[in-house]
């Protein structure tokens, strides 16, 4: 069975090595035509190929029509083990997606490992290059398939867009087709012409525009190497998508500006580029000019036109490192006869250049969101060329404008796929009688959850028991995902790439599927569930006694919301256990929380919204801003307390490998803006500490003449805005555990398994460390847990810009019919303009104080006057100072399709010529 | 980095249970007691035994009065990796080698046969692909039965690593600097002992069983391949081993 063959391998680092590699030839590799695996499937008809057929691409059409193999018309494919090794070399997101085709039933993919059969093998042949034996093994390949095929009255239909593949192809007598030939003559599926990339030389050549030609890798390598080049992820600005910077690599990271459609050499937001510096006297400062007409120019242009002097380290780039295309939304210009089948995509995104796309349906795209995929930039095309994905639906329809948000933030929102759910309990799933004996039974115990209305995942309960010694039980009780959620099992990898579940205003994606999110796991009151429990004996004055940890089965008395529970609290004559439960927790929430801000915890404020939902069109018909009452800090309170008690004992028990939490000190000059605001209205403010903060914003409660109540309440929210992101990490690898915000020496997050992934890898190393579970090898591997935190960080960022842009797209839909007179809150003030800030709509704009109500530019530089050091500016005689109260009118602005917003127009104070005469 | 595709095949064709192409030769030195050759896949190693005899001068210190000593020296040829590299005789690499080998073997060879002597055991690599220890040890006991030497039973020796669960054996070089860990067993296949194992890296404990199991039916693979060639040698119709060719 096994024949030996050697390859030589030769490398060169240095010396020349010699590899001698074994390679393995067998006869027993399965070609899928016999095992049953390859059937042909009647549905596909093409043209050029009339009898059952089975198609086996080519490396280049792997890499660059992902999108036309991934049609659900293209079936019965022969994926040669040659064309996946090349693939994975050369693109791992298109490998990515190649291995979850292959393994998808419905696509009929079948993997052949073509160099390990004995029938399919050839040596190098002496003077040949790889590429050349990567093509000539397809060949022999599609060649075997086709003499295997014969008997059956099929055919093997190998697809190439190399024009010498081809012709060899053709010379051995098989049925070799370029894609766009075989994909142009698939009948009855037009619409995956669209989905063709372009082949370079297929694009027409642009005289006006002639971009420098990039180096080749090699040299780009070199010339890093040597510290002429830099190399860096290019970040494109906001404002002006001609215009960009990269931080080098290195401890001194520094800045180097790009400017220019040149200098950027085909660039695009995210690649990783090699940059070449300027000569000095060439170095320039970033423009301020703001380039999309929808986007109006802002305080940026003040800051830039500062530094115009010096000018800042420019540079241009030579040559592309890694690209990361993906695939962008947007929608098709609308100008150009729809008849026409070349257009151009405009992305939603403003970092990205538009894109060239051929489609015959334009007509039809006219109007709605599209996907589209860059192919390729050629030296010779003012725009990327790429070509259609998908229409998403038409653009201002809110299905459709979620869509593009969830897109666009990467948030995975498909179903969830048959593995998983195939991992699922069955539906009238019960407590197992085996589960009794290991777990504690808290069933008789009078615990409830106190939760935000509507909330159908409930992962914490809490109970409070006097045990009649002085001391009373408290308990913290959460969801048992990981008993559900095994490690290793489909529905645990996804729920670990998808991290966390994202809340839009009107749509929950969900971490993990329903059954467990809102039934099993959910801690309702309608029955037993299971738990992980966090058990603490307090002294009245909250001094805890001990701490315990336990798998339980608990029965929820009452599921209630937050007000539900303030009244249940206040009501005077309820005196059922539950009731007086709630009263004792929250006297304990009220002392824990003092002494918590007496180490400095920072109580800060952010806008927050909710969204009255009408129940049919699901468009927002009000909203309302959320209210805090005791009995939210009375959960938040327990929910602390419970986190940082595991963080303790599981860094006890896995010093090496316990995911916690920190929160980093934020740097001074982050604080800069905001102390400097402060001071203007002789509010002296100290971030020395956290400490330090929060005695400083409390003193400020105190009123104070000449400035309105509100003024705590905003800058509690200035001062979130100075903070540092918290991350996830693992133990073993940071030195640093604090987290900030909180004031507390070790956090992490254990009380929302089911909304968090983290939380899951806590609960088993929880688990692990009372020896409830059992610990495996990925929970103790100190890398991967890191790799798993990176993924987790950056699911919860793109969670929360996702929140952020669906309240944007819901505050749009509320204005979408109404103009609005709102009373608002100057928060920053720049050269020309005025960042204000409608604390009910959770709303912030920007007034520009340079033109008039319509938009023109109207006043000029004599009528304004800035006092930078003071925040404030004059305009004709009128002056405006930070925290200022102002009266704003709020309206919706459809006048660009793409980026539809919402405008604010001062009202009071009145200034000529500025504010809204009353008349209006 | 896939150790192992999807399709059940590792880097080089082969599946997570087979073992490298076994070819071995005994007496392949005519002035050694006893000498052997095993190649396991690229993994080349000659073997050569001296003994049971005096303890030679310098090691009198060594000698037990109620067994024989095992004295092993391994070295490894210049050019048997990718990089020619001078190694000079007593790294430290090759003092654990010997140190281990020489353990395995005390406890298979019946040492209270032969007291107050000594048996050499010369190993030399040739070309090293991955698992060298287990290669060495399986050399040594064709030499060793070469020699006439008493053994309690065959030494069979084999290496193992874990990539998604499963269990790949005999080891190469370039699933070596994957960077998984490691486990190596010697055992006698016959008695069902293990004689000596050794871990390179870390492992889940909850794994270790499945590794043993994994390296287990290795070794017996191993033994079912020298002890078949065993029996061809002893025809004397079929062998044309070295030593014949010689003599």
């Amino acid at each position: 069975m096994l024949k030996s063959k050697v390859i030589m391998v030769k490398t060169r680092s240095g010396k020349i090595l010699k590899i001698v590699r074994e390679h393995y030839l067998r006869d027993d590799i399965d070609n899928g035509l016999f095992g049953g695996k390859l059937e042909q499937h009647p549905e596909l008809q093409n043209d050029l190929v009339p009898s059952e057929h089975f198609l086996i691409p080519d490396t280049n059409v792997v890499l660059h029509q992902m999108d036309v193999l991934e049609h659900s018309c293209i079936m019965n494919v022969i994926m040669l083990q040659t064309v996946l090794h090349e693939v994975k070399h050369r693109s791992s997101p298109v490998y990515k997606r190649i291995k979850l085709l292959c393994a998808n039933p419905d696509k009929k993919f079948f993997v052949f490992t073509n160099e390990h059969c004995i029938d399919t093998y050839s040596a190098r042949v002496k003077g040949e290059s790889t590429n050349d034996m990567n093509d000539r093994l397809i060949r022999i390949a599609a060649k075997y398939y086709d003499k295997c095929l014969k008997d059956r009255n099929q055919t093997a239909v190998l697809v190439t867009n190399d024009r010498a593949n081809c012709a060899f192809a053709k010379k051995d007598g098989l049925n070799a087709l370029t894609i766009e030939q075989y994909v142009k003559n698939i009948v009855g599926y037009p619409e995956l012409l669209d989905k063709l990339a372009k082949a370079d030389e297929a694009i027409e050549v642009d005289k006006s525009i002639s971009y420098p030609e990039h180096l080749k890798l090699s040299q780009v390598q070199a010339g890093v190497k040597s510290g002429r080049f830099f190399q860096g992820k290019l970040g494109i600005s906001r404002e002006n998508y001609l215009e960009g910077k990269i931080i080098t690599h290195g401890e001194d990271g520094k800045e180097i500006l790009i400017q220019g459609r040149l200098n950027l050499n085909r660039a695009v937001h995210e690649d990783v580029v090699a940059v070449e510096m300027l000569p000095e006297d060439q170095w320039s400062n970033p423009s301020g000019v703001i380039l999309d007409v929808t986007v109006q120019p802002g305080a940026e242009i003040a800051d830039a036109e500062k530094k115009k002097s010096t000018g800042v380290p420019t540079g241009k780039v030579v040559g592309i490192i890694k690209r990361s295309w993906r695939p962008y939304c947007g929608i098709l210009e609308s100008f150009g006869s729809p008849e026409m089948t070349r257009h151009l995509f405009t992305p939603a995104e403003k970092r990205i250049p538009r894109i060239r796309i051929e489609t015959r349906q334009a007509k039809t795209l006219i109007g709605q969101r599209i996907v589209v995929a860059i192919d390729s930039w050629p030296r010779f095309s003012k725009y990327p060329q790429g070509h259609f994905v998908k229409a998403l639906g038409s653009v201002g329809d809110k299905d459709t404008e979620n869509e593009v948000l969830l897109l666009e933030h990467d948030v995975a929102h498909e179903p969830f796929s048959e593995a998983v759910l195939n991992c699922l309990p069955p539906s009238d799933w019960s407590i197992p009688n085996q589960e009794f004996a290991v777990r504690e039974d808290f069933r008789d115990l009078p615990i409830c959850s106190v939760d935000p209305p509507g909330c159908t995942d409930i992962d914490d309960c809490l109970h409070h028991k006097d045990l009649g010694d002085g001391t009373v039980e408290v308990g913290v009780h959460i969801a048992d995902v990981t008993h559900f959620i095994r490690p290793g099992t489909p529905i645990d990898n996804e729920a670990a790439t998808r991290g966390t579940t994202v809340y839009l205003c009107d749509k929950r994606i969900d971490m993990v599927p329903e059954l467990l999110s809102s039934n099993l796991c959910s801690l309702r009151d309608d029955g037993d569930r299971l738990a992980f429990s966090c058990i603490w004996i307090m002294k009245p004055n909250s001094e805890i006694v001990s701490t315990r940890f336990c798998k339980s089965v608990i029965r929820s008395k009452s599921s209630m919301t937050y007000a539900q529970a303030q009244m249940q609290i206040d009501d005077k004559t309820a005196n059922d256990p539950v009731t007086m439960g709630l009263r004792g927790l929250n006297k304990l929430a009220k002392i824990l929380k003092r002494a918590r801000i007496e180490k400095g915890a920072l109580s800060l404020s952010s806008p927050e919204v909710r969204f009255h939902v009408d129940s049919e069109t699901h468009d927002p018909i009000d909203l309302q801003n959320k209210e805090l009452r005791d009995t939210n800090s009375m959960v938040e309170e327990f929910m602390l307390l419970a986190n940082c008690s595991v963080a303790k004992k599981i860094q006890q028990e896995f010093p090496e490998c316990a995911v916690l939490r920190r929160h980093p000190e934020p740097p001074q000059s982050n604080f800069d803006v905001f102390l400097n605001a402060a001071k203007s209205r002789g509010l002296e403010l100290n971030a020395a500490t956290s400490r330090d903060l929060a005695v400083s914003l409390d003193r400020t409660e105190e009123p104070k003449e000449g400035i309105h109540s509100y003024i705590s309440t905003l800058l509690r929210i200035l001062a979130t805005r100075c903070m540092m992101q918290a991350v996830y990490f693992c133990s073993g690898l940071e030195s640093d555990f604090r987290h900030y915000g909180l004031a507390a020496p070790i956090y992490t997050h254990f009380t929302s398994p089911i909304r968090r992934y983290s939380d899951i890898m806590v609960h088993r190393l929880l688990a692990a460390s009372i020896g409830a579970d059992k610990t495996f090898s990925e929970l103790l591997n100190k890398t991967e847990i890191q790799n798993v935190c990176k993924n987790l960080n950056f699911r919860h960022r793109m969670a929360q810009y996702a929140q952020r842009a669906s309240v944007g797209l819901h505050t749009q839909l509320f204005f979408r019919s109404k103009v609005v007179n709102e009373s608002g809150y100057v928060i920053f003030v720049r050269k020309n303009a005025i960042q204000v800030l409608i604390p009910k709509y959770g709303l912030e704009g920007t007034v520009f104080m340079d033109r008039d109500f319509e938009g023109n530019t109207t006043v000029n530089a004599d009528d304004l006057k800035y006092i930078e050091d003071k925040c404030e500016i004059t305009v004709r005689g009128v002056k405006l100072c930070v925290f200022d109260e102002v009266t704003v009118q709020i309206s919706h602005d459809a006048t660009n399709v793409q980026h539809q917003r919402i405008n604010l127009k001062l009202v009071y104070p009145k200034i000529t010529g500025i504010s809204i005469p009353s008349s209006v | 980095f896939e150790l192992i595709s999807d399709e059940g095949y590792r880097f080089d064709g082969r599946k997570p249970s087979e073992l490298r192409r076994v070819r071995c030769n005994m007496g392949v030195f005519t002035q050694a007691d006893g000498s052997a050759y095993i190649e396991q896949g690229n993994t080349k190693v000659l073997a050569a035994i001296y003994g049971p005899h005096e303890a030679s001068n310098n090691m009198r210190s060594r000698v037990c009065l109620d067994k024989c000593f095992i004295n092993c020296e391994f070295s490894q040829a210049m050019f048997s990796s990718a990089e020619r590299k001078k190694r000079s005789r007593g790294d430290r690499k090759g003092k654990d080698m010997s140190a281990h080998i020489k353990q395995t073997f005390e406890a298979a060879v019946r040492t209270q046969l032969y007291p107050r002597s000594q048996i050499d055991i010369y190993l030399q690599v040739l070309h090293s692909d991955g698992s060298l220890y287990c290669a060495c040890v399986n050399a040594a006991t064709l030499a060793l039965i070469d020699a006439g030497i008493a053994m309690k039973d065959y030494v069979c020796a084999c290496s193992a690593s874990l990539t998604k669960e499963t269990s790949l054996i005999d080891i190469n070089h370039v699933e070596e600097l994957a960077g998984c860990a490691e486990f190596s067993a010697a055992i006698m296949p016959k008695l069902d002992q293990i004689i000596y194992s050794e871990l390179n890296g870390r492992i889940h404990q909850d794994e270790l069983g499945q590794l043993v199991d994994a390296v287990t039916n290795g070794c017996k693979d191993i033994f079912a391949v020298i002890d078949r060639f065993e029996v061809i040698t002893d025809n004397t119709e079929i062998a044309v081993s070295p030593r014949s060719l010689h003599s």
